[in-house]
C-alpha cells in the first residue's frame, strides 16, 4: 500500500472515531508532509496532527488512533512478509538470558517510567513479558496479563516506596501499561500470524484526563454561552423598534448614499434584557453521582446571572440562593448545600408532587413569561404521585421550562422514573457531561415550541 | 528577509528571537510560512501564544500587525471604514455643476478609505506577520467575515471591488477556548495546541528570561510552580507568571525559596483570593516541612 493510500485510510480511521476530517484537511496533510522530513516519526506525527486534529479533544483521539493505526499497519506488513523478530532478539542482550533479576527489573522499570523514557520502557516491557512468559503465568487475555505483570513488578500509585522516593502517578503507570499491552499484542500477532479485528476506542480512553477543577472550568465556559443564548432569546418576536434610539453616527454614514440627506434612519441596537432564572436541583441519593456536576452547574450559573434563584430539593424544597451569593468557593458551597439539603430531606425519598406545590407557593407571584425555569433531576418519584398538573401550572407561568435529566435516555420511564408525565410541559434533555450541557445550550438557540 | 528552509532553522531562529519553541511549535510555524496557511493557536492563558507571534515577527524580520478582538468588534474597526468626514468635505468643496458621476467616482476612492489592521496587513508592500488575538472573544459573524481573508487573502469592498494581498502574510489566530470556534474557520487553519511546558523546558525558558537568577533557585521555582499547577485552582500559574516570579525573586535578591519568601511573593503567581488560601495552605506548609526536615 502506498503512503497516500495509507494516509487516506488513516483519515477514515479518524472519521470512524468521530473526528471531522474533510478532504481539504487531507489535502493540507499531504501539503504539510511535502514540507517536512516525514521519514522521521516526530515531524510526521506533528504535521498530521496540525492539519487533521483541530481541538484538544480531537488531538487526544488523534494520538490514540495514530498509535493504533500505524502499529497495526506495521504488524500487518510483518505478518505478510513473515518477519519475525524473536529469532534475532532472543540470543542477544535484549532478553538478557534466563536469570533476569526481578528486583533489578523493577528498579529499572520504575526509573524508566519516572523519566518518561519511551524506548527504555518498551525494552523493559519486553523483558518483563519474557520473564513472565517463562514462569508460565500467561493467561492469553491481554488485559489480564498486563495487570498481572504490573502487580508482579509492584508498580503502584499509592503509598510511599521503600526508598522514600515519590510514588508514581497514575498517568505514568498507564503509559507503561500501554507499552506492555502493545508488546503483548505484538507477540500474539506473531504467534497467530494474523491481526485481531480493530476495535473502536472506548469512552474512557477517549475522554481527556480531567480533574474536578477542569470540569468546573468547562462547566463555567458552557454556562457563559448559556447566558448569551438566554439573553438574546425571545427578542425576535417582540417589537424591535418600539423604543429604539437613533444612532447618529451610522445615520450620517448611511446618508452619504443619498447625498448627505438622512433618508434612512439607523438605530442603536437594543440592549438585551437580563434573563431571570429559576433553577431547581435534585440532591437526593438517586442522583448522588450527578449532583456534584449539577452543583457545579448551579455554581457557574450564579457566577453569570444576577437575577437568579436556586433551590435544592429532596422531599421538600429549600431555597439556596443566599448560599451561592455569600460563598464564592465551590467547596464551601457544596458543604453549605449539604447542610441545607438536610432541611429538605426528611425521609430521603424525592417527592416531586410536594416539591412542585411548594415551589409554586414560593414563587407564583414572581414567575412571569420572561422567566426561565430549569429543573435538574431524574424524575424518580419513588412511586409517589408526580402531580404533573402542578408542574404544568409552573410551566404555564414561566416563559420556558427545561428539564435536564442526569440519567442516560435508556433508563427513562423504567422503574419509578416518570419523565413521560412531565415531558409535554418542558423541553427534556439528557445531561450528565459538559458535552451534553453544551448540546443543551445549542438547543436553546432554537426557538421555543410555544 | 528570512525564508526558513527547514524546521531546524525555525527552531534556531525562534530561539535567537528569545522564544523557546517546543517540537510541534517549531514544526507548525515552519509549515505556516511554507504553506501560507493561517495557524490557530489554542491553549491556557499565558503559555506564550501571543509571544509566539511576536517572536515569529522578529525572526522573519517582518512587521507585526495586531488585531485585538473583543465582543462587538466589527468590520469598521477590523477591516476598513470610509472616512465620511472627508467625503462630506469633498462633496461640499465640489463646484456646483459637477456631474453626479464625477463626484461618486471621487469619493469612493482609496483616498477616502481608512484602513484598519486587517486591511493594513493585506495591503502592505512588505510581507507582515498578522496576529488576530483572542478570536474567541468575537461573535460568530465576525469569524465568518474573516473566512474570505484567511482562505484567499483578499477583501471585498462593495464600492471598490476586490483588494488582493500584495504579499503573503503569516497569520496567527489565538484563542483561549472560551467558546468553540466554527468548523469553517478551523478548516482553513493549521492547529497548534500550546500547553504548560515540561519541567526542563520551563526551566530553560525561565533561565533564558532571567539569566542572572541562580540555577538552583530557578530549578526550585519551576518545581514549586509544577506543584501549584497540580492543585485545584481557578487560574493555575502560566509561563508568564513563572517569568514574573523569577524577575521578582531576582529583584529581591532571594537565593533560596523557603516558606517566607514563598508566602510574601506568591501573589505574583496566584491571582484569586480563594486560590491564595489553597496555595498557602498546601504549598507553603510543604515548603516549611521541607526546610525543617533538612
Amino acid at each position: 500500500m502506498t503512503l497516500p493510500a495509507r494516509i487516506v485510510d488513516f483519515g477514515e480511521a479518524l472519521r470512524a472515531e468521530g473526528v471531522a476530517v474533510g478532504t481539504s484537511e487531507l489535502l493540507d496533510a499531504f501539503a504539510a508532509l511535502g514540507e517536512v522530513p516525514w521519514r522521521e516519526r516526530g515531524p510526521f506525527r506533528e504535521a498530521l496532527a496540525a492539519t487533521l486534529a483541530k481541538s484538544p479533544d480531537d488531538r487526544r483521539v488523534f494520538d490514540l488512533v495514530f498509535d493504533r493505526f500505524f502499529f497495526r499497519a506495521v504488524e500487518e506488513q510483518a505478518v505478510r512478509r513473515e518477519v519475525r523478530e524473536s529469532e534475532g532478539a532472543d540470543g542477544d542482550g535484549i532478553t538478557g538470558g534466563e536469570q533476569i533479576d526481578l528486583d533489578n527489573l523493577r528498579e529499572q522499570a520504575i526509573q524508566a517510567i519516572r523519566d518518561g523514557d519511551e524506548s527504555a520502557m518498551r525494552d523493559l516491557a519486553r523483558l518483563a513479558i519474557a520473564a513472565f512468559g517463562r514462569r508460565g503465568e500467561g493467561s492469553g487475555v491481554l488485559g489480564v496479563d498486563v495487570q498481572r505483570i504490573r502487580r508482579a513488578l509492584d508498580l503502584r500509585t499509592d503509598g510511599p516506596r521503600q526508598d522514600g522516593s515519590e510514588p508514581l502517578t497514575r498517568e505514568q503507570i498507564r503509559r507503561f501499561e500501554q507499552q506492555l499491552r502493545r508488546e503483548l499484542e505484538r507477540g500474539q500477532i506473531e504467534r497467530t500470524g494474523k491481526l485481531p479485528p480493530a476495535r473502536p476506542l472506548n469512552e474512557l480512553d477517549r475522554a481527556l484526563p480531567s480533574g474536578p477543577l477542569q470540569d468546573l472550568a468547562a462547566v463555567h465556559r458552557v454556562v457563559m454561552q448559556l447566558k448569551r443564548r438566554l439573553a438574546t432569546q425571545g427578542h425576535e418576536t417582540r417589537g424591535r423598534r418600539a423604543k429604539a434610539h437613533v444612532d447618529v453616527r451610522r445615520t450620517m454614514r448611511a446618508s452619504l448614499q443619498t447625498g448627505g440627506v438622512p433618508v434612512e434612519l439607523r438605530y442603536k441596537p437594543r440592549r438585551p434584557r437580563r434573563p431571570e432564572l429559576y433553577v431547581l436541583c435534585d440532591v437526593s441519593t438517586s442522583v448522588t453521582s450527578a449532583s456534584v456536576f449539577f452543583l457545579s452547574v448551579l455554581h457557574a450559573l450564579h457566577d453569570s446571572f444576577r437575577k437568579m434563584r436556586s433551590f435544592v430539593f429532596v422531599e421538600r424544597i429549600s431555597e439556596v440562593t443566599d448560599v451561592f451569593t455569600r460563598e464564592r468557593n465551590f467547596k464551601a458551597v457544596s458543604e453549605a448545600i449539604g447542610r441545607d439539603a438536610g432541611v429538605a430531606d426528611v425521609s430521603g425519598y424525592t417527592d416531586y408532587g410536594r416539591v412542585w406545590r411548594e415551589f409554586l407557593q414560593m414563587v407564583s407571584d414572581d414567575l412571569h413569561p420572561r422567566a426561565t425555569v430549569i429543573v435538574l433531576g431524574d424524575a424518580r418519584t419513588n412511586g409517589r404521585d408526580p402531580r404533573a398538573d402542578v408542574f404544568a401550572q409552573v410551566a404555564a407561568r414561566a416563559g420556558r421550562t427545561f428539564w435536564l435529566n442526569p440519567e442516560p435516555q435508556l433508563y427513562w420511564n423504567y422503574g419509578d422514573s416518570v419523565v413521560r408525565a412531565y415531558a409535554p410541559f418542558c423541553e427534556l434533555h439528557e445531561c450528565w457531561t459538559t458535552k451534553q450541557l453544551e448540546d443543551f445550550v445549542k438547543a436553546l438557540a432554537r426557538p421555543a415550541h410555544a | 528577509m528570512n525564508a526558513p528552509a527547514s524546521v531546524r532553522d525555525v527552531d534556531a531562529g525562534l530561539r535567537a528571537a528569545g522564544y523557546l519553541p517546543g517540537e510541534s511549535t517549531a514544526l507548525v510555524s515552519f509549515l505556516a510560512s511554507r504553506l501560507g496557511k493561517p495557524v490557530l493557536v489554542e491553549g491556557p492563558a499565558g503559555v506564550g501564544k501571543t509571544e509566539l507571534a511576536k517572536a515569529l515577527a522578529r525572526y522573519l524580520d517582518r512587521t507585526l500587525v495586531r488585531l485585538q478582538c473583543y465582543e462587538g468588534l466589527d468590520e469598521a474597526k477590523a477591516l476598513y471604514e470610509w472616512n465620511y468626514r472627508k467625503q462630506l468635505l469633498r462633496i461640499q468643496a465640489e463646484a456646483a455643476g459637477t456631474g453626479w458621476d464625477a463626484v461618486q467616482d471621487d469619493i469612493f476612492g482609496e483616498e477616502f478609505l481608512l484602513p484598519r489592521p486587517l486591511m493594513n496587513a493585506i495591503a502592505s508592500p512588505e510581507p507582515v506577520v498578522l496576529l488576530i488575538d483572542e478570536i474567541d472573544k468575537t461573535d460568530q459573524e465576525f469569524e465568518a467575515m474573516l473566512l474570505e481573508l484567511l482562505s484567499d487573502f483578499q477583501i471585498s469592498i462593495p464600492e471598490l471591488g476586490r483588494i488582493e494581498a500584495r504579499t503573503h502574510p503569516v497569520v496567527l489566530l489565538t484563542s483561549n477556548n472560551s467558546r468553540e470556534l466554527t468548523e469553517a474557520l478551523k478548516r482553513r487553519c493549521l492547529y497548534l495546541w500550546l500547553d504548560y511546558p515540561s519541567a526542563e523546558h520551563e526551566l530553560e525558558i525561565v533561565r533564558l528570561h532571567t539569566p542572572e537568577l541562580p540555577e538552583a533557585v530557578a530549578a526550585k521555582l519551576v518545581e514549586v510552580i509544577a506543584l501549584v499547577r497540580e492543585l485545584d485552582l481557578k487560574k493555575p500559574p502560566s509561563i508568564a507568571e513563572s517569568i514574573d516570579w523569577a524577575r521578582a525573586l531576582l529583584l529581591l535578591g532571594a537565593d533560596e525559596i523557603d516558606e517566607d519568601v514563598f508566602r510574601s511573593t506568591m501573589s505574583i503567581i496566584v491571582k484569586h483570593r480563594t486560590d491564595l488560601d489553597v496555595v498557602s495552605e498546601r504549598v507553603g506548609v510543604r515548603l516549611g516541612l521541607a526546610a525543617r526536615s533538612s
